[in-house]
């Protein structure tokens, strides 16, 4: 079970792995997202579906290794196996649900930030299906970091914006979402994945640009079906479990404040088993058992 | 006749020495002393404890073999009531049931009959381990959701009756909340619970991890397209419930699931684990039940100071009388009539204080509990960096919102009648996610009378085509 059977870097420290798991695979829908435990002593950690084939059985996680558990996860090679893949989890985007009509009404714009663009794919992908052509704006700090473009501009209009420069739009996806509006595009539904602050300011600016917003969050989970309320979240003033009443919120009510706060609640637990990590792997023995 | 010494005791790990670790904290009898304390048995002639039970295990007759030496005889007389005799004798609530009722304690002490029932099941655990081999299949499939007792108990009653059952986990551990709940010093995961489920598997059941049903698959989709002839479901009550005051949301307040699935189902106190766990210097807990208990001596042993905060009296609180005892043993410390009204953070968002009021004690509830009142201007903090809130749980929604048909009662759990039928033709439920948080011996009784109850349904549709 959970086979890797496709492996790719697709920028710096970012990967693309794609996993046997013919029941998630099957049910998955856009706006979904797994658990994933790499070994027997992993973390659950929640990653979001950046795509699934119903043919052959596959999902696809796109994964930032930043720290222990997504440097374990993306370790595994093509043939290896990943311990736990549990999912879909949480609700499908709005949109899934809308009808037809509804569908073409509305004029969708997407901005995917960094490893967030991912996640942003199959639903671009999945209104590209039902004959929506959506405006996906793109963003990373440089050209070097920018993934998925290529899938996206397949499936939607593609807009890109990079911190320095180096490619398309010199500025935040902010600014790039602001000057497509001041150019006459209208968008009656923006959908932000990305960095919670990212987030938090596409919310700002679409407010007061009077576009509806729609986040999804990735709060802490333990085990991702509604036990434990580690990802509580304050929506409209009222605290929601993202794993079962999201991933998706409207933009305009989450307390992102509050959001990022309890995102850094295991930091120092988080930086220091990194540290213990990055010195294991290079061969530094605590002879005073610091790392115990 | 009985025998008229004292209760045996019952040897334990010392309190200092198992405040900082978690193996278990009783050891129970050996076969000498469990044979001792049986003879303490009056073998009533209208024995209140059967009656008392929640299955009607036949006690006096299982003590009369355990006295024999018989421990062989004394397991088949308990199989014939209970399925989780090693599990149920460390986490029933015996004073209440079987104990509570039992002549002897109406002057001295009853007979210990946990710790026999928790004898012959771990006996059988360790002697019985090539029996009930998987019996012979009568064609007809069944899947059951979750894996905790109440699903652990009917799907081995099924596959005794030639079922071929599949059992569903939404976790990547088998044993639902005798694993995420549970914590190791009080029933150990290796040594009984892995045994138990083994014992389940040797009789042809096959367990798949990491199915969240409502998700992965619904419960329709097993009956239409896996072509199951029936499911059960007993999935528990996993979702937790906040009191809903201010500051709730702060870093370092948790919910008892989050912490006791972080330490028990996780191992985050093992180093090997990649989960972390915070726990504070001082922790206060909220809440008065079993749960509440397994908090608080969990993040004593992680190394805080650990208090229970709780609006009732002493005599009101919902644990078992063991686990109190073993706390406080422990150095727990117990603040009663206390109700928290505020959690007060620092600059930085994170637990700082939790503002309490005092209660007294007023008119008996529905309950009959003696419900508490806040006394007026009674207000004071209590200084700490961690806060966990175990106010009990309530069924998770997702199964019976992704079922057809299937109609759930007014506080979310599934409606049930007494044998596990539904409101949804070939769709059993029992346990928790019927009953609301209750015990495992609850659990386990209606795991079995739905899987009679399975077995009517299946025979009788099979007897109409």
């Amino acid at each position: 079970m959970f086979e890797i059977v496709e492996k790719r870097l697709l920028a710096d420290g970012i990967f693309l792995t794609r996993v046997h798991a013919p029941r998630i695979a099957k049910s998955a829908l856009p706006g979904q997202f797994v658990i994933v435990r790499a070994d027997g002593n992993g973390e659950r950690t929640p990653l979001t579906i950046a795509d699934y084939d119903t043919a052959d059985g596959t999902i696809t996680l796109v994964t930032q290794a930043l720290g222990v558990s997504t440097r374990k996860i993306v370790a595994k090679e093509v043939g290896e196996s990943f311990a736990d893949v549990a999912g879909p989890l949480g609700r499908p985007s709005d949109f899934v649900s809308m009808s037809d009509e509804e569908l073409h009404r509305t004029r969708f714009v997407f901005i995917g930030g960094g490893v967030g663009t991912a996640p942003v794919y199959p639903q671009v992908k999945w209104l590209h299906e039902h004959g929506i052509e959506a405006d996906v704006i793109v963003g990373a700090k440089s050209e070097r970091m920018l993934i998925y473009t290529d899938e996206l501009a397949r499936v939607g209009r593609l807009h890109i914006a990079t911190d320095d420069g180096s490619r398309g739009f010199h500025g935040l996806v902010t600014a790039l979402l602001e000057k497509l509006v001041a150019e006459g595009n209208t968008f009656d539904r923006c959908v932000a994945i990305g960095p919670m602050i990212m987030m938090k300011f596409v919310a700002l600016t679409t407010k007061k640009l009077g576009i509806g917003c729609t986040v999804s969050l990735n709060a802490l989970m333990v085990d991702g079906t509604g036990m434990c309320g580690a990802c509580r979240v304050t929506v409209a003033g009222k605290t929601r479990f993202t794993c079962v009443d999201g991933p998706e919120f409207d933009g305009h009510e989450v307390d992102f404040d509050e959001a990022m706060r309890r995102q850094g609640m295991y930091r120092t637990q988080e930086e220091r088993a990194l540290a213990i990590m990055r010195e294991r792997e290079a061969g530094h023995k605590c002879n005073i058992g610091l790392d115990k | 006749m009985a025998n008229k010494i004292p209760r045996v005791p019952v040897r334990e790990q010392n309190p200092a020495q198992r405040a900082a670790n978690f193996e278990e904290v009783c050891y129970g009898y050996n076969a000498n002393e469990a044979m001792l304390e049986a003879t303490r048995c009056l073998d009533c002639k209208n024995p209140r404890c059967v009656t008392a039970c929640p299955v009607g295990i036949k006690i006096p007759r299982f003590i009369e073999r355990l006295k024999e030496g018989d421990f062989s005889a004394a397991a088949d007389i308990i199989a014939e009531d209970s399925s989780l005799p090693s599990i149920c004798g460390r986490v029933c609530p015996q004073e209440t049931q079987c104990e509570g009722s039992c002549i002897l304690g109406i002057k001295g002490e009853a007979v210990a009959i946990g710790k026999l029932e928790r004898f012959i099941g771990d006996w059988q655990l360790e002697h019985r381990t090539a029996e009930h081999a998987a019996p012979a299949t009568n064609g007809h499939r069944v899947a059951v959701v979750g894996s905790g007792p109440s699903s652990l108990a009917c799907a081995s009653d099924l596959a005794k009756m030639g079922y071929k059952v599949d059992v569903f986990e939404a976790l990547h551990e088998l044993g639902g909340v005798l694993v995420y709940g549970i914590p190791e010093f009080r029933l150990p995961k290796q040594a009984i619970v892995r045994k138990e489920i083994e014992a389940v598997r040797r009789l042809g059941v096959t367990f798949e991890t990491d199915v969240v049903v409502g998700r992965t698959v619904t419960v329709d989709s097993l009956l239409d397209d896996e072509g199951y002839d029936a499911v059960f479901i007993g999935s528990g009550a996993g979702l937790p419930r906040f009191m809903g005051i201010e500051g709730e949301n702060l870093n370092g307040v948790f919910s008892a699931n989050e912490f006791l699935t972080r330490a028990n189902l996780m191992r985050a106190y093992d180093n090997e684990s990649d989960t972390p766990i915070y726990v504070g210097r001082r922790v206060v807990v909220v809440g008065g039940g079993n749960v509440a208990m397994d908090a608080v001596r969990t993040a004593k042993r992680l190394g805080a100071d650990a208090t229970i905060v709780y609006r009732r009296s002493e005599t009101e609180l919902p644990a078992r009388r063991e686990e109190v005892h073993h706390a406080k043993e422990e150095g727990i410390e117990f603040r009663m009539l206390t109700n928290p009204t505020r959690i007060i953070g620092d600059e930085r968002g994170w637990v700082r204080e939790i503002n309490c009021v005092r209660m007294e004690l007023g008119e008996p509830d529905e309950s009959g509990r003696r419900s508490p009142v806040e006394v007026a201007g009674s207000d004071f903090r209590i200084e700490c960096d961690a806060v966990i809130m175990a106010l009990g749980t309530l069924p998770n929604p997702l199964i019976a919102s992704t079922t057809s048909g299937l109609e759930t009662t007014r506080r979310g759990c599934i409606a049930a009648d007494a044998d596990g039928r539904t409101t949804r033709e070939g769709v059993f439920a029992g346990g928790d996610t019927v009953t609301g948080a209750a015990t495992v011996i609850l659990a386990m009784g209606a795991g079995r009378r739905a899987a009679k109850a399975i077995d009517e349904y299946v025979k009788a549709k099979n007897a109409k085509q």
